[in-house]
């Protein structure tokens, strides 16, 4: 039997990319998988009673060495925030590529705590910056330093130590381009250097409190337990600076989705599925409740998300346990069908997530296909016709073509780049001053005007002549070909609608990474926990694969 | 030093405060960021075009002939370079496309590059005493590496070089005999026992 990839005009809505979660494809845990065995260290620990100094961690194997060097600085409370326009933090980090000599410190001590406006070179692969969550990490130093384990219920409401506030990479700030490292083995799926820096941030941060609390304390510190660690994640607040990424790189997120896609077929197209594959797969859907259940937000509209998603869940469960036989032909593919009849996006999304995991031999050789080599799909083929265009378009953008742009609630809001940080904005075009530097990213706007030029022009013309006149619609002709190609490339909404969510696009980015418990403070920023439940880097040879479900 | 990354994106944001479009700004973004990976003084010469944009006439080349002469303005290095990878399938059939006044000719250069890629040949360019082989994308080759290129033209050509062989067949023949000391004879049983041996050919 053939199932059919899902409809990329279903798929592609932001409402459903902003249901995604986490999978056994993210990149968090395939940094994981591919990081397994390599030698793990910790090379310095330079920290004074207070917990600032520096710190080195570095992962190696055979002659490819990666340092994480750390500055913990001091910084008052007032001086602390999340914000992108913040210019301290309690600690600063950057991926150095090899060993770091002490001359390589020294520089990247008066540059790496400055971030945006410091300078980095060719050697350092990512940067980023953490601020302690106060009042977890006081109460954990306290605790520790008394001789006791700290409360498990602060604890777990919160999920971490510290929390990044931007984590950059691929050239940003004087970093190593992409092009210098991307045919290292090991770099086979996005972001995995980042991945990287924040996995050994975590480390670093229970290293800290530990010495904290011994250094308080000497005759009573007890270090913190590493049932615990494992408990904890590194937090991250994440604004808009991430959403025009994923239309900025319309190729990647095609790959990305597709890749999903790909394996959600596969999976349904399995006539018969051994018993062990379905025990874990219900196993882990079991445990997964957990996962809901201590999601943690104040947020409306992300709360009410969550009930609706653990009732279904629920019901699927029930489902599953007594009315669903398993030795019944394609399986999942029966499953599948009575999700999309029976639950809502966020729970089949959910759900198809938890159907990877049995399935490793599908999963594995997928990962590697997630990156993209931007660059070979971004001439437009000039000699094609406006009718190739016409059709394209027609055939990938259905509904994105039923917008009516005249009408104010569709054109309502605006991106632009803020002049002060350099970082991607949201705007009222109808309150806010600006909307004349708008940024390309009002694509279904873009799409449609193209669009109708394209139908009073001759069918027969070819698309170099087309372009003499019309420049201005030069990206999203580009666009048009690259969707050709590439049908999951695009969202399939209209990102300047009054009604748009711009934490689904966060959402859809950060379910990728490998994500957990979105917490929206707004509709434009929200806090995530990544690596909660992940192996400690000693476990690393040998650890659970179904750690996101059983820790 | 700056990243490509950084000079492929300020490249494209000052090509939109120029006032191109951001489809012709993302061109000449990735333009940019080719010059500087080859040593080529690209983030120089935009700069200096764009100040002097602001104060002089330029001459929009869209549709691209085999003899372009402009006798009042410069042509606008972006747009012939635009028009040329746009309508490089049927300038091809050009030998030769001359040129006689543009700005900043280095700036053409990534266009030709991406072109060369495009039609799968060779392309040589030479402005004034300046010559430039561009390979499939792949390699940039030229003699001068001053960082100085001229801020116009006079003299452009541009040849789309045939893909023929770049040494003579005897050079070729001496060669390729010295590859075969590295083959082995056969021996009769072999030949018996290699693929398609043994069956008829009109089963």
């Amino acid at each position: 039997m053939e199932v059919k990839l899902r409809d990329p005009n279903v798929i592609m809505k932001l409402s459903r990319l902003g249901s995604f979660h986490q999978s056994k494809l993210s990149f968090l845990r395939s940094f994981l998988e591919e990081f397994k065995d390599w030698e793990y260290k910790r090379d310095l620990f330079d920290l004074d009673e207070n917990g600032f100094g520096n710190a080195i961690y570095s992962f190696k194997k055979k002659e490819r060495v990666y340092s994480l060097i750390c500055f913990a600085n001091k910084i008052s409370d007032d001086e602390r925030s999340d914000r992108v326009i913040a210019t301290k933090w309690d600690a600063a980090f950057t991926l150095y590529d090899g060993v770091p000599s002490s001359a390589d410190i020294e520089r990247l001590k008066n540059e790496v705590p400055k971030q945006e406006v410091g300078r980095l070179s060719y050697k350092e692969l990512t940067l980023s910056r953490a601020n302690k969550s106060l009042r977890v990490f006081n109460h954990v130093v306290e605790s520790l330093s008394n001789g006791k384990q700290p409360d498990l219920n602060l604890l777990n409401k919160v999920g971490y130590l510290y929390r990044t506030t931007a984590v950059y990479g691929s050239g940003k700030f004087g970093l190593a381009d992409r092009f210098r490292i991307k045919n290292r083995e090991e770099i086979n799926g996005p972001f995995r250097l980042e991945m990287m820096l924040v996995y050994l941030v975590r480390q670093f941060t229970f290293d800290q409190v530990n010495h904290i609390a011994k250094l308080k304390n000497p005759k009573l510190a007890i270090k913190l337990d590493p049932k615990i660690c494992k408990s904890l994640g590194i937090g991250n607040s994440t604004g808009l600076g991430m959403a025009p990424f994923i239309v900025n790189h319309p190729t990647l997120l095609n790959n990305w989705i597709l890749c999903r896609e790909k394996v959600l077929k596969k999976i349904r197209e399995i006539k018969k599925v051994e018993n062990d594959k379905i025990d874990l797969f219900k196993k882990s859907l079991r445990n997964s409740i957990k996962n809901i259940t201590s999601w943690n937000t104040e947020n409306k509209y992300q709360l009410k998300k969550i009930n609706s998603l653990l009732s279904n869940v629920k019901k699927t469960i029930n489902f599953l346990e007594n009315k669903f036989n398993f030795s019944t032909e394609y399986p999942f593919n029966e499953i599948y069908l009575w999700l999309e009849q029976e639950t809502c996006d966020e729970c089949i999304e959910y759900i198809v997530s938890i159907m990877m995991e049995p399935f490793d031999e599908i999963v594995k050789p997928l990962v590697s296909e997630m990156s993209s080599e931007e660059e070979k799909y971004f001439s437009i083929p000039t000699h094609r016709t406006i009718k190739d265009l016409i059709n394209i378009i027609e055939k990938r953008y259905p509904d994105i073509l039923k917008i009516n742009f005249n009408k104010k609630e569709n054109i309502k809001n605006f991106w632009f780049i803020s002049k002060n940080k350099e970082e991607p904005r949201y705007s009222d075009r109808f309150e806010e001053q600006g909307s004349a530097l708008e940024q390309p990213l009002a694509i279904a706007r873009d799409i449609k005007k193209l669009y109708e030029e394209l139908i009073v022009s001759k069918n027969s013309l070819t698309i170099d002549k087309f372009l003499f006149k019309y420049s201005n619609l030069r990206h999203v002709v580009r666009r048009a070909f690259i969707i050709e190609k590439f049908p999951y490339a695009e969202i399939q909404d209209n990102t300047i609608a009054e009604d748009v969510v711009p934490i689904d696009m966060l959402r859809l980015k950060l379910s990728f990474f490998g994500a957990l418990k979105f917490d929206p403070r707004s509709d434009k920023w929200l806090r995530i926990c990544m690596f909660q439940g992940a192996p400690l880097p000693e476990e690393l040879n040998n650890y659970d694969q179904q750690w996101v479900y059983n820790s | 030093m700056r990243s490509l990354s950084e000079i492929e994106t300020t490249s494209k944001r000052a090509s939109k405060a120029a006032g191109y479009s951001w489809g012709i700004s993302e061109e000449v973004g990735k333009g940019v960021r080719l010059l500087e990976l080859f040593g080529l003084a690209g983030v120089k010469n935009l700069n200096e075009y764009f100040k002097s944009k602001s104060k002089k006439q330029f001459e929009n080349l869209n549709l691209i002939n085999e003899d372009n002469q402009s006798n009042k303005n410069p042509y606008c290095p972006i747009i012939f370079g635009i028009s040329f990878l746009d309508q490089v399938k049927t300038l091809e059939k050009f030998y030769k496309i001359k040129l006689n006044n543009i700005a900043y000719p280095l700036l053409v250069l990534p266009f030709l590059s991406r072109s060369s890629e495009i039609i799968g040949k060779k392309i040589y360019y030479k402005f004034d005493e300046n010559e430039f082989l561009l390979n499939f994308n792949v390699k940039i080759f030229s003699k001068i590496f001053s960082g100085k290129y001229p801020i116009s033209a006079n003299n452009v050509e541009i040849i789309f070089l045939e893909n023929k062989d770049n040494f003579s067949e005897e050079d070729w023949k001496s060669l390729y005999k010295l590859s075969e000391e590295t083959f082995v004879e056969e021996s009769d049983s072999l030949k018996k026992g290699a693929a398609g041996a043994g069956l008829t050919d009109n089963d």
